[in-house]
């Protein structure tokens, strides 16, 4: 027989929560208490309020670019449910905002980033995140390389991943992805399939049918999710993370989502994007599919929803408030984190910066040496 | 002949080059339809259709790679890089093949592009969206850098480079994208690469400086006193660099005030002052000086301004270098 099949496969799709906040009753059964179900609704409602406030604070000039995660919130959160926080790592881009605030990320830490202040990007002792990351596709080769450290050291840690559908089209994706399969790394890469790539809907970005079948190349267990089912991606990501401590290696979900917003503040999606398809996708909300959920177990009430909406205003005030009456930043911040030990010139430049526009020592200049004689 | 902004202008000079020479592609993030996340190619893929201009999946190496065997190839592509922070997955296929290609194969083989990219600092963008490379690429070989600042000689720079035989990087100020406005001729014009401009003739000193730079050293010179006669040159090619009209314009004002956005150490302020040095020491009556940004990250935008050579600064050297 000269040819024979070498490989053969498929991709799983997992659902749990129907549209209609109906639950599968075997897949979802003893998944979520209802506690932690209402506390993720609560934690996204805030979340949704939070991109609302951040959007107007852009287009009243209070604050720069800002790329909001509406729609996305399930993914976000229910990945992050199924981590451990101050014990596993999340290494996200720029969008998943929700679940770095789950994991002990400051809320008012994020618009300051985005209103052009470094004191923004400072990760807080014990929460176990990165940066948000502006270059596409190069934070999950951190990811794996913490993830790495982590079975070296022997330290019962997980990473989680977080990037677009754009971002699998960057060589270090691919990279990422064959390190953490050869390795062997306890790292789950979180794929948010939101069906665009700013302008670039997903079938330019990839001829592949799915974005999961990616990782198969690698010899990376994979899945595809409904990215706007909270539980699914709870139950997914929590087989991975198992997978992971168990020392069976990286596993790979796929989370098919949908931006609602622009793709930042600086974008217009009607420019590029069919209002139909919107509109489709405002159906598969994750926050109404919740609410119903949670509706139909009585565990809802319109005035709980009423006390809701008003706590999210007030907490994202106060997050407002305490972002806004940061004080300017000191023009030494500039400098000072250049290096532990600051070279001669920096500090040169640093002190001398407010006196002399050359930022160089007025006498190794030879300017002021010669009009002191 | 109409009033353009730099945007404006360069679209034109894409759409009258595809217009002319049907091997000229424009590829890239969000080029198509949507016209560019600045919207220099708006309404190109309208016009000219989707073989020519791309939108491509986003992977900078892959739009760099495959341009240069697009160019190889017979075609002239002009790819776009959405900032100028994220030319790093390019810069291996940039420097180590664009650039080498006609050496290594003894002129057999040529690489004729032209890689667009806003770069520099000013507008309030995110980190990684405000840098001046225009040095890095400089050090490399086989390159040329253009970086105009006005959409006259954007747009004559913009067709010399996509006609060039060789690899071009034109980095286009993203300050000035809406901030200037100027008269740009509907015709078919060049503007020389490897030729500097004098914006305003003067001689006590020389102020040299380019991109955005151009607009606060103009402000810095509205701020001196009448009697301060300075000469102002854009040099509009960082490389090939034109070393006569900086030499001449130094050897007749004997003082020279070099302002760049990029990093002070190894940026091309050093260069040019030791072209200066070596050319017309003679004639210096003063240390030449640069004002620069910092040795530093550069800040997030509140503290922008702080680290950009603005016109304060830039006057401040002026009068230092004219009392020395
Ligand atoms: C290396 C790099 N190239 C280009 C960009 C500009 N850019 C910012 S976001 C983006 C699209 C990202 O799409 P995707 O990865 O799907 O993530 P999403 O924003 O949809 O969550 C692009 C092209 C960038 N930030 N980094």
């Amino acid at each position: 027989m000269p040819r024979k099949v070498a490989y053969k496969t498929q991709i799983e799709h997992l659902s749990i929560l129907d549209e209609n906040g109906k639950l599968d009753s075997k897949l979802g059964k003893d998944l979520l208490s209802d506690e932690q179900v209402q506390q993720s609704y609560e934690h996204m409602t805030i979340c949704r309020q939070y991109d609302e406030v951040a959007f107007k604070l852009q287009r009243s000039g209070r604050m720069g670019t800002f790329p909001q995660n509406k729609g996305q919130e399930a993914a976000a959160i229910g990945s992050a449910l199924a981590a451990r926080k101050g014990q596993d790592w999340l290494v996200s881009a720029y969008r998943e905002n929700a679940a770095l605030f789950m994991h002990g990320l400051p809320m008012h830490y994020v618009l300051n980033y985005w209103m052009g202040d470094e004191r923004g990007s400072k990760i807080p002792e014990g929460v176990k995140i990165t940066p948000l990351s502006v270059p596409i596709g190069t934070h999950m080769l951190h990811a794996v390389g913490i993830a790495w450290a982590a079975k070296i050291r022997k330290e019962d840690s997980v990473a989680l991943t977080y990037f677009g559908d754009g971002a699998t089209s960057e060589g270090d994706f691919h990279e990422a992805a064959n390190f953490a399969g050869v390795l062997g790394v306890p790292c789950i890469f979180i794929c948010q399939n939101n069906s665009w790539a700013i302008s670039v809907p997903r079938e330019k970005q990839t001829a592949s049918e799915t974005f999961a079948q990616k990782a198969l190349g690698y010899g990376i267990p994979t899945i595809q999710v409904d990215g706007n089912d909270l539980f699914a991606m709870y139950l997914a990501t929590k087989e991975a993370h198992d997978r992971a401590r168990k020392g069976e290696g990286p596993s790979f979900i796929e989370a098919v989502t949908y931006r609602l917003a622009d793709h930042t503040t600086a974008d217009d999606a009607s420019r590029y994007r069919d209002s139909a398809e919107l509109d489709a996708w405002k159906a598969k909300d994750p926050l109404i599919r919740l609410r119903k959920y949670l509706e139909n177990k009585d565990l809802w009430s319109d005035e709980q929803q009423e006390a809701l909406e008003a706590k999210a205003k007030a907490i994202v005030q106060e997050v407002v408030k305490t972002a806004e009456e940061m004080p300017k930043p000191d023009v030494d911040d500039i400098f000072d984190y250049t290096f532990e030990e600051l070279p001669e010139s920096i500090r040169v430049q640093r002190d001398t910066m407010r006196t002399t526009s050359l930022g160089q020592n007025p006498e190794q200049a030879g300017l002021n040496a010669r009009m002191a004689h | 002949m109409a009033e353009l902004n730099l945007v404006q202008a360069i679209n034109l000079a894409l759409a009258q080059e595809m217009e002319r020479d049907d091997r000229v592609m424009v590829l890239g993030e969000d080029v198509g339809l949507n016209g560019g996340v600045f919207r220099v190619t708006d309404g190109l893929q309208k016009r000219f259709g989707e073989d020519r201009v791309v939108d491509t999946p986003l992977a900078e190496s892959g739009i760099l790679g495959t341009s240069i065997g697009l160019a190889i190839n017979g075609m002239r592509p002009v790819p776009e890089i959405q900032f100028e922070g994220f030319l790093g997955p390019a810069y291996d296929q940039i420097v180590h093949h664009a650039g080498r290609m006609r050496t290594r194969t003894r002129g057999a083989v040529t690489v004729p592009l032209t890689v667009r990219v806003p770069v520099g600092g000013g507008i309030h963008a995110p980190e990684l969206h405000s840098d001046s490379p225009e040095a890095i690429y400089s050090h490399h070989v086989g390159l040329k850098v253009v970086m105009p600042s006005t959409p006259y000689d954007a747009k004559g720079l913009l067709l010399a480079a996509i006609r060039d035989p060789d690899p071009v990087m034109f980095f286009e100020p993203k300050r000035v994208y809406r901030s200037y406005k100027e008269q740009v001729p509907e015709d078919d014009y060049t503007v020389e690469i490897g030729k500097a401009k004098i914006v305003s003739e003067g001689d006590d000193v020389t102020v040299i400086t380019w991109g955005a730079t151009v607009f606060q050293a103009l402000a810095a010179l509205d701020e001196l006193p009448e009697d301060v006669s300075v000469e102002l040159i854009d040099m509009r090619t960082i490389y090939p660099m034109d070393e006569d009209t900086i030499v001449e314009s130094v050897m007749k004002t004997g003082r020279c005030v070099i302002a760049h956005e990029a990093p002070r150490t190894a940026g091309m302020g050093a260069e040019i002052a030791t072209i200066l040095q070596e050319k017309c020491f003679l004639h210096l009556e003063a240390p030449v000086q640069r004002v620069t940004g910092f040795d530093t990250v550069m800040p997030y935008y509140k503290l922008e301004n702080h680290y950009l050579p603005e016109a304060p600064r830039i006057k401040e050297a002026i009068e230092q270098v004219l009392a020395y």
